[in-house]
């Protein structure tokens, strides 16, 4: 199943890509750190690895590494509007519970 | 749940750690706020998704109203509606009487240093002004950041003096914003158009904004900016082509200057939008409400326009020319021209710049957001959010920066060529029993001896609990922030005990003298690090002679028979008479034997103490 991008943020990412000048697409990623366990990464991608997992949708490019796999599966990154904030969102069926502010998160 | 943004790789932030900043533009006739998100410096829109938020305040008896709102009063309510405040932060009297003539307000005349503006909720002075349009743009920036700003760098124009800076500061703090740095206007736009990662050359910044006109020449040099020379004009800019317009109009509808206040306002008004119309198209109409229901009709042509505007932007040439002269250079030395505030957007004004330096000037980015822009990239910086490779060489501290410790000698604290902002932080103790008081002298230089380095500044840290020696811990922190000042704090951990100084170390040292002192520290090198080793050995020294004298007085008598105090104490006076040499390792070795003669008189003082500190216990207490 691995991950998916909704258009909106793929959109973005191909913005983003092409402002900063390179890169080959953009890295997912879990951390163990933050108040409740868990926490995203989202960064540019430089480089591929071997084991990273790839996926492509609507033109770029999303590596992850295996482990953070293990708590990515069938996550879907989308791109959202709050009021004047807007950014990248997990939509992560595995995430239990997250922390008040939702920046760190539990399996 | 939080809304995330793509960072560089590795520089992922822990949850909560992410350090939000902006960069603000304080403008003369329209103020923006700009940030970095996922790696793009852009200005933040309001909700009605207006980026330039006009500087006008408008204080009412019930409250105060920034921006559009308030502007569109500027006609109904003159007295009550700042705007162009920035003319006068950081003014005296005097220079605000100049300006006051041309300025509808009412100001009060007493005899305080800071003049006052009469409004109806009471007077304010143009610090308060400036801080309430600081306190929109920061809180639009914390709604669409969704966090609190960890600081932000605000722009002035690259002349603006001590007091005007400083009235900019208060600004802020008023505003309850953290200034990471007031930035250069010229410095911020040059960032925007990536000038700094670019190939040296020297580069003119032509800023024409609402109420000032700044000429800069920087010289990019191994990615620091060197502003060369300034000139300018701190009261030219567009609202003197609007008044230009205004004038011509009043002089057709044969308009007096004693006209009512309301009508001048709606003059200004209508010329402003002549002049933006006359940007895109060669002609513009005027339809004008003089009051008691006449009305006056005409026409503005580019030409006509051109003619009234053309002694205005000759006026900017001027200085332009007078900043290469000082910079020592040509018109053909300028590698870039970028063009910055609203009026560059006159067509005449760049044609006109663009004959002056040869070259057709820099205009890609907006010139009303091309400074915001800047001082977001520089404010994402500051805060620390960019990988160390990345940093943009900003500002270094020419010198190292450290204490002076027993023996005369200098430890650094901040070494030269740090980049700052910086902070460092360095434990140290006391040297005798029972010590209470410390003396932190701060010193700047190479050098390894306090006499080969310059003074900056002394304090004393008293309220030291009494403890044995070495048992005290005594940090010392050094931050320099990112206008060059300097503090110093001495704090004793345990009881919490702090005193603090603030020095400018940059003051009244000039290049040579800088090089000369890192010249000197090259050319004795080898004699500091000799002179250094034996300061070392002869600290120790003193040091073991104290420790050992005081434990001789204490318990010498009662531990030691008559032939082995003799002993210590011969053996005690070597090493007194072998410090006083001039060789380190002389001293060593004396130390060395005399802990070796000793060894006997410690060990014995160690049993003493743990059979007083046994005596009168069980042995399974200790278990």
């Amino acid at each position: 199943m691995g991950v998916t991008l909704t258009e909106a943020a793929a959109n973005h990412v191909l913005q983003y890509l092409e402002g900063r000048g390179k890169g080959v697409g953009i890295r997912l990623g879990v951390r163990t750190s933050g108040c409740s366990g868990m926490a995203y990464v989202l960064e540019f991608a430089d480089e591929s690895s071997d084991e990273d997992l790839i996926f492509e949708e609507h033109g770029v490019k999303v590596l992850v590494d295996p482990k953070s796999m293990l708590y990515l599966e069938g996550t879907e990154l989308d791109y959202t509007r709050e009021g004047l904030n807007e950014g990248f969102k997990f939509n992560n069926p595995n995430a239990k519970d997250a922390c008040g502010c939702g920046e760190s998160f539990n399996i | 749940m939080a809304l995330l943004q793509l960072s560089e790789p590795g520089q992922s932030v822990a949850p909560h750690q992410q350090r939000l900043a902006a960069g603000i533009d304080l403008g003369t006739t329209n103020s923006l706020v700009a940030t970095v998100r996922s790696g793009r410096a852009e200005t933040l829109p309001d909700l009605d998704e207006q980026h330039l938020l006009p500087s006008v305040v408008r204080y009412t008896e019930e409250e105060v109203i920034v921006g559009e709102q308030a502007k569109a009063c500027m006609v109904s309510d003159p007295l009550n509606t700042i705007s162009s405040v920035k003319r006068l932060v950081g003014r005296g009297l005097e220079e605000f009487n100049s300006l006051g003539g041309q300025l509808p307000y009412h100001f009060t005349q007493e005899q305080t240093l800071v003049p006052r503006i009469k409004t109806a909720s009471g007077d304010v002075s143009p610090v308060e002004v400036s801080s309430e349009i600081l306190k929109v743009l920061a809180k639009r920036a914390e709604k669409t950041l969704g966090g609190d700003l960890e600081g932000v760098v605000i722009t002035v124009p690259a002349y603006f003096d001590d007091a005007q800076r400083q009235a900019t500061k208060d600004a802020a703090t008023v505003a309850g914003l953290k200034v990471l740095r007031l930035l250069n206007e010229p410095t911020a736009a040059a960032v925007a158009y990536g000038l700094d990662t670019g190939s040296d050359g020297v580069h003119a910044i032509y800023d024409l904004g609402g109420g000032t006109f700044d000429i800069s020449i920087l010289r990019l040099n191994r990615g620091v900016f060197e502003v060369l020379s300034t000139g300018g004009d701190s009261a030219l800019g567009g609202d003197d082509f609007d008044r230009v317009i205004a004038e011509w109009i009043m002089r057709q509808a044969g308009i007096s200057d004693g006209t009512d206040h309301k009508v001048l306002r709606r003059l200004m008004r209508d010329a402003c939008a002549a002049k933006e119309a006359l940007t895109d198209s060669p002609v513009a109409s005027l339809d004008l409400d003089l009051g008691n229901g006449a009305r006056w009709q005409g026409q503005l042509t580019r030409d006509q326009f051109n003619e009234l505007v053309d002694p205005l932007i000759r006026k900017t040439l001027a200085p332009c020319r007078r900043a290469l002269r000082d910079a020592g250079l040509s018109g053909a030395d300028i590698a870039d021209v970028v063009m910055v505030g609203g009026s560059t957007r006159t067509p005449r004004v760049r044609e006109l710049v663009g004959e002056f330096f040869k070259i057709p000037p820099l205009v890609d980015i907006d010139p009303d957001k091309v400074v915001a822009v800047g001082a977001a990239i520089q404010a994402d910086v500051l805060v620390g959010n960019k990988p160390d490779d990345e940093i943009l060489l900003l500002d270094v501290n020419p010198l190292s920066l450290g204490i002076e410790t027993m023996g005369g000698l200098v430890e650094k604290i901040i070494p030269r060529n740090t980049t700052i902002p910086v902070a460092r932080a360095q434990e140290f103790t006391t040297f005798k029993d029972g010590q209470t008081a410390m003396a932190v002298h701060v010193l700047q230089g190479e050098r390894e001896l306090v006499t080969g380095n310059r003074s900056l500044a002394r304090f004393e840290l008293r309220g030291i609990p009494p403890m044995v020696a070495g048992a005290a811990r005594i940090q010392v922190t050094f931050s320099v922030d990112a206008d060059g000042l300097l503090s110093v704090e001495a704090m004793e951990q345990s009881s919490g005990v702090r005193a603090s100084i603030e020095v400018k170390p940059a003051y009244g040292l000039s290049d040579t003298e800088i090089e000369t002192m890192l010249r000197d520290s090259i050319e004795h090198a080898r004699d500091d690090m000799e002179v250094r080793r034996l300061r070392e050995e002869q600290v120790d020294a003193k040091r073991v002679i104290e420790a050992l004298e005081a434990a001789l007085a204490e318990d010498g008598a009662r531990l030691l028979n008559e032939t082995e105090q003799e002993q210590v104490k011969t053996a005690l006076a070597e090493l007194m008479e072998v410090a006083e040499a001039s060789d380190h390792k002389k001293i060593r070795k004396g130390i060395e034997k005399l802990e070796k003669t000793c060894e006997f008189y410690v060990e014995r003082r160690m049993n003493a103490s743990v059979q007083k500190a046994m005596s009168g216990h069980q042995l399974d207490e200790f278990e």
